[in-house]
């Protein structure tokens, strides 16, 4: 084998070497290490960090195998679920009648109504709190009523919210919304009150106006207070979007389990929740993440 | 006339129904290209009155004229140096200076112009080569360099300098003294710094202001120090005008104005 290796590298260097020239051998460039060998650390890691989260998932799994396979048993184990909601593991992106749709797509049109909400909830809420934090009124008139508004269950707005808009498509935005504005709110507010007086001297000195100050002071120094506030929302949005579908009906996962419930199916039921699970913990860690790039720096003194 | 005029300043904080008086009665007159150092005790209010002259703070009474006219909110003619550095955390050293350039000569130099005036006071204070770094990224001494050109960059008629040396230890104190002296003595800008270290006041003023103890602290001794520049740190060591300057204030600080509270 390495005599192969080393007839193609001369023949290599023969083209490189220029006519009329002596023709200089040209040495393969070393190569760094091996493939494999650079490989190692990254699969080591991979290893790591897999191995756990995955026994840990076979084992909760034979546990529910030995647990639910009795014939008295109510909820279906592990095998009958594989068994009867294959379809709906293994094509998520089927498209079979209006009705009839894989999870995928029911997950992308709740993920499209949590979007429309919560990126409303993070504009409003930055600029609300950005208002209470930084005017000691604003923050006596509007703190008292927001403190009380927060604690209203999602759910608890979508009688109001259904008869203030009719129709099924906004009210379930509307809930994402008031779900996820209050930690936006508040945690901005408070990241904007702990901007350190000298850079709000810097700005005096320099006599930015209330929009630079805005853009250059307030959001770079509170932007870490402001992603723990919206990963938080969307968390939430991500709870309260289920619960409203299950009410308002339509296409999202929330009316799928609903729908399943009513017949009958609960291995489907099952099924949308590792979906639902799956899809929270991806945006949480997509908000963390664009958090962690746009905060670089501000984090540190 | 004078360049910078602190006329009759008073200054007391109120809380509840308490009252400090910080400041009384200190006026005092800085021709242009002066350097003045304001030295006493903590608390004695210095930062107090770099904060009234920066605009930061108002007076309680009196004010300040700046070339004969009044001035009582900040503004970039009266950079401030902070005792912390302050830059942004989240800006390279190049926009935290760039910052201060863009909002001060946005509308009067081109993008090209201002790149080199940004790049020029980087140069000055001999951080050109770390102008991508983020603050995180560098030392103390390199932050407070970066810090004052970009008070420099503001080509303020004032350099306020706020204890610019306090954080930092005794040998990066020592160079940047130097940059200060170097830069002083290349563009005469005048500067006021506030300090607590009688050789550094020494070293780089014209005048010493000598505070008394708050509260209502005062102007207790203006002292000249009548040393020629370009002044050197070693020579200076057994100059008798430096070691007669430097005993006239010790003797102010410790034997006439004591810090009584000092345990």
């Amino acid at each position: 084998m390495g005599q192969a290796v080393l007839k193609e590298e001369t023949a290599e260097a023969k083209i490189v070497a220029l006519p009329g020239q002596p023709a200089v051998l040209a040495l393969p460039a070393v190569q760094g290490k091996p493939l494999s060998q650079r490989l190692m650390p990254w699969l080591r890691a991979a290893l790591v960090n897999l191995v756990p989260p995955l026994i840990t998932v076979a084992l909760i799994l034979l546990v529910w195998q030995l647990a639910a396979s009795g014939p008295q048993s109510s909820l279906p184990p592990p095998t009958k679920i594989w068994d009867e909601a294959k379809d709906l593991i293994v094509e998520p992106f089927y498209w079979a009648g209006s009705q009839d749709i894989g999870l995928g797509w029911r997950i992308l049109v709740s993920l499209q109504r949590v979007a429309i909400g919560f990126s409303l909830a993070a504009v409003v809420g930055v600029l609300l709190g950005a208002l209470i934090g930084q005017s000691v009124w604003a923050m006596r008139g509007l703190d008292p009523v927001f403190q009380v508004l927060r604690t209203v269950p999602p759910l608890a707005w979508l009688p109001l919210s259904l008869a203030a808009f009719r129709d099924s498509q906004p009210s379930a935005i509307f809930v994402i919304f008031i779900t996820a504005i209050w930690p936006v709110i508040i945690n901005t507010a408070v990241g904007i009150r702990n901007i350190p007086q000298d850079y709000r001297n810097v700005a005096k000195v320099l006599r930015l106006n209330q929009v630079e100050f805005f853009y250059k002071i307030m959001v770079p120094s509170a932007a870490p207070y402001i992603f723990t506030g919206l990963r938080i929302g969307v968390g939430l949005s991500w709870l309260a979007i289920v619960a409203a579908e299950m009410l308002t009906g339509g296409v999202g996962i929330g009316f799928f389990i609903w729908d399943a419930w009513n017949s009958s199916r609960l291995s489907d039921i099952i099924v949308a929740l590792v979906y639902i699970g799956v899809v929270g913990f991806v945006l949480d860690r997509l908000v963390a993440g664009i958090g962690s790039v746009v905060t670089r720096g501000t984090a540190q003194g | 006339m004078g360049y910078l005029k602190i006329d009759h300043v008073d200054k007391s904080f109120r809380r509840g129904s308490a009252t400090t008086e910080v400041l009384k009665d200190i006026s005092l007159v800085i021709d242009k290209g002066e350097f003045v150092s304001i030295i006493g005790h903590s608390g004695c209010g210095k930062s107090t009155l770099l904060n009234i002259i920066a605009g930061l703070t108002p007076a309680s009474t009196g004010g300040i004229l700046l070339e004969g006219k009044e001035v009582n909110a900040p503004g970039p003619d009266r950079a401030v140096v902070f005792q912390n550095h302050s830059l942004l955390p989240w800006l390279t050293v190049y926009d935290n200076v760039a910052l201060a350039v863009n909002k001060v000569f946005g509308a009067k130099k081109s993008k090209a112009e201002r790149h080199d005036w940004i790049m020029h006071n980087l140069d000055l204070v001999q951080m050109g080569h770390a102008k991508d770094r983020r603050p995180a990224e560098i030392s103390g001494g390199m932050k407070q360099r970066v810090g004052i050109a970009r008070g420099l960059a503001m080509e303020p008629k004032i350099l306020l300098l706020d204890e610019p040396f306090g954080a930092l230890d005794a040998l990066t104190r020592a160079h940047l003294q130097d940059s200060v002296m170097q830069i002083h003595a290349a563009l005469g800008n005048t500067m006021i710094m506030i300090t607590h270290d009688v050789d550094e006041a020494v070293l780089l003023s014209d005048r010493i202001v000598m505070m008394t103890n708050g509260p209502s602290a005062r102007i207790g001794e203006v002292l000249d120090v009548r040393l020629a520049r370009p002044r050197k740190r070693l020579d200076l060591v057994s100059d008798r005008t430096y070691i007669a300057a430097r005993e006239a204030v010790l003797k102010f600080l410790y034997e006439r104005h004591r810090f009584v509270e000092a345990a």
